[in-house]
């Protein structure tokens, strides 16, 4: 449980966009997310803001390992 | 209860730009510092600044820093300090090109020059015509200078201390600052920081607004700080708003939108700006076009079920010249607004952007310790949004926020190693009670079998503030928002959330950033209320005009009886002619 609630912490980020879409993902999909899948979260949120924002507005090209992860938290 | 205790020659609290130019000149002159964010430094709120800071460099035009220190002051509204805006002005130029040489990656001319592009306000011969005056790094600045300023930190031996929150500040029987209580959020352990000097740079509070651009984590814990600790907070009923944020979410939509042909509908599907504006009707300024929406929503001609919203319409423009003119627009509208622009409006709000009021400082960071004279708390200092120098006094000029924090933060970092050569600081005795407040406060939640739920009292405040001191602001609904605002901060007195585990708990964090919040929305709406002209961003109904004979001063709002000073501006600058007022016309 620690490790979840680490991990939403470190949702709070310096763009409102980001804190939102974030949020938003977390509060619906972190509970289902599987050992890998956090591991895969855990290392997005250590990227920087505007890259992060890049992905998921699709202004830039995802890595491959981040793929599936930024699909759905475009979908949030 | 024994409580760690740690000594530094100075602590800074918040890691924005402030916060790491101001730790950035400690760690450069030796001295052991430690700086305290809530996240990785990296991602304090100065991220989000996209458009430049400004420095009369004038590497692609003429320009000088007294045209600068002219747009400043009428940006203004002549509610800025003088002197400190010189001050500001002149040494804008050697801020960003100190910056340039830790590496900031500036663009650049073909000639190798730092860039520079034209911003609004920015003009050259004191008002004659548009001048380039703002340095950008692409559309990421803040983030550029963030980065830089931080790697600077780290090869300077700066000590961070990342995911800790301060609490309170510790003051002994004579007023002086000794350090500050803070909690680490990984254990939620509690310790002193004990300091010969104290730096708050704790950003924005644009969180106070149901409506804000404002990223979670600005809820003006330094401003909460210091007001629980006695020390006034300055000009807080000056708040700058943009006209087109997402209602509901607070993600900013471009003013591009209405430059390409975009317009503002109410309910009945009018175009209002037609009766407001009939000539540049949606391209009218920002101030203009907030305040006709505020007066729409108000009179009941909002869109929505609440009839609280406008709406953006631009689907007539077609989704070919969106997609090309406006780059992201879509995206965005889609994905926080639950629209496509191209078949249906945006839903949008007037929407708050920046804190022009804080911790009342000198030019040299100095928090000063009342409305009269210039006595300082000593000890103390402030930088960045998080003080009130004031160079931005009723609005501030874009770009000038990265100016400020690059400057103030370094003049305050300066004045504390100055402070400590000269003896004039040290580890004073810290009182028997240094922790009691904090650790009462935290008790107090962590006993709380039932109460308030911070996420209602949470939007009560925001609501509150965003129905009763807006944008526009109205008599009656002052007077009925001061009333209901200290209903909220009484609500404040008593929450509760259901996990009281010590990892990571974010409800407790939300709980204690929740009553800073309750400092800053008191203080904006009992100093907005007593405010009668209406002069830069802030703008009355029953009172049109600015005021100058009565009103050409200073708030001081003193959390002890919610009571109001004032204090005159500094029309005097350092070394040149003052700018008389004049009326502010663009």
């Amino acid at each position: 449980m620690a490790e979840l609630d680490r991990i939403r912490w470190q949702c709070r980020r310096g763009m409102l966009e980001l804190d939102l879409v974030l949020n938003r993902f977390v509060e619906r999909e972190l509970g289902g997310l599987d050992p890998g899948q956090l591991q895969v979260f855990k290392e997005l949120l250590n990227e920087q803001d505007p890259m992060l924002l890049a992905w998921v507005m699709d202004q830039e090209e995802v890595p491959g390992r981040y793929d599936q992860l930024i699909r759905r938290l475009r979908q949030a | 209860m024994a409580i760690t205790t740690r000594k530094f020659d100075a602590v800074v609290v918040g890691a924005g730009g402030s916060g790491l130019r101001a730790a950035l000149q400690l760690a450069e002159a030796n001295l052991q510092v430690a700086v305290l964010s809530k996240v990785f430094p990296t991602r304090s709120h100065t991220v989000a600044a996209q458009g430049g800071v400004s420095a009369s460099l004038g590497n692609e035009e003429p320009d000088n820093w007294h045209w600068h220190m002219y747009d400043t002051v009428k940006g203004s509204d002549y509610l800025g300090d003088q002197d400190a805006i010189e001050f500001m002005c002149r040494k804008a130029s050697e801020a960003v090109i100190e910056l340039e040489h830790y590496g900031m990656p500036f663009d650049r001319l073909d000639n190798g020059k730092i860039y520079q592009r034209p911003f609004g306000g920015h003009t050259s011969n004191y008002g004659e015509r548009a001048v380039k005056r703002a340095c950008a790094a692409a559309d990421r600045t803040g983030h550029a200078m963030l980065h830089t300023l931080y790697q600077r930190n780290v090869r300077a031996h700066t000590q961070f201390f990342v995911e800790w929150m301060a609490l309170d500040l510790i003051r002994n029987q004579s007023g002086d600052v000794l350090g500050v209580v803070a909690m680490e959020m990984e254990t939620g352990e509690v310790m002193v920081l004990h300091a010969k000097a104290t730096l708050l740079a704790t950003g924005g509070a644009g969180r106070i607004y149901a409506a804000s651009t404002n990223a979670y984590i600005n809820t003006g814990d330094g401003l909460g700080m210091a007001a629980r600790a006695g020390i006034p907070l300055e000009d807080m009923e000056f708040w700058q708003f943009h006209p087109t944020g997402v209602a509901g979410a607070g993600v900013l939509i471009t003013e591009g939108v209405r430059g390409e042909g975009g317009f503002l509908l109410n309910k009945n599907g009018e175009r209002f700006m037609e009766r407001y504006a009939p000539t540049v009707k949606d391209l009218a300024s920002r101030d203009v076009v907030s305040r006709a929406m505020a007066t729409e929503i108000k009179e009941g001609r909002g869109a929505g079920k609440d009839a609280d919203y406008i709406l953006l319409k631009l689907d007539h423009l077609g989704a070919d010249v969106i997609d090309k003119r406006l780059p992201g627009i879509r995206e965005i509208a889609k994905k926080f607004a639950n629209v496509d622009p191209a078949k249906d409006p945006i839903p949008v709000v007037p929407t708050c952007h920046y804190m022009m009021g804080g911790v009342p400082t000198n030019m040299h960071g100095q928090s000063l310790a009342g409305h009269s004279g210039g006595t300082s708390v000593k000890g103390l200092y402030a930088a960045g949004e998080c003080a009130c120098v004031s160079v931005h006094g009723a609005n501030r000029l874009g770009t000038n926020s990265l100016l400020d924090l690059l400057v103030f933060g370094k003049a305050a970092g300066e004045q504390v190693v100055r402070d400590l050569a000269a003896d004039v600081l040290s580890h004073q005795e810290l009182p028997k009670d240094a922790a009691d407040r904090s650790l009462a406060r935290l008790a107090k939640l962590d006993a709380a079998k039932s109460g308030e739920s911070v996420h209602e009292v949470g939007a009560e405040l925001r609501r509150t503030m965003q129905l009763h001191c807006g944008v526009f602001r109205f008599p009656d609904s002052l007077a009925e928002g001061v009333r209901k605002i200290n209903e909220v901060a009484q609500r404040a007195g008593s929450l509760y959330f259901k996990d009281k585990s010590k990892v990571f708990n974010t409800a407790r964090v939300e709980a204690l950033e929740l009553e800073n919040l309750v400092e800053v929305a008191v203080s904006t709406m009992i100093s907005a209320n007593a405010r009668q002209e209406s002069r830069g961003a802030h703008d009355r109904s029953d009172f049109p005009n600015r005021d100058d004979a009565t009103w050409m001063k200073h708030t001081f709002w003193y959390k002890e009886g919610n009571r109001l000073e004032y204090r005159p501006v500094q029309l005097k600058p350092l070394t040149v002619e003052s700018f008389e007022p004049k009326a502010r016309v663009y």
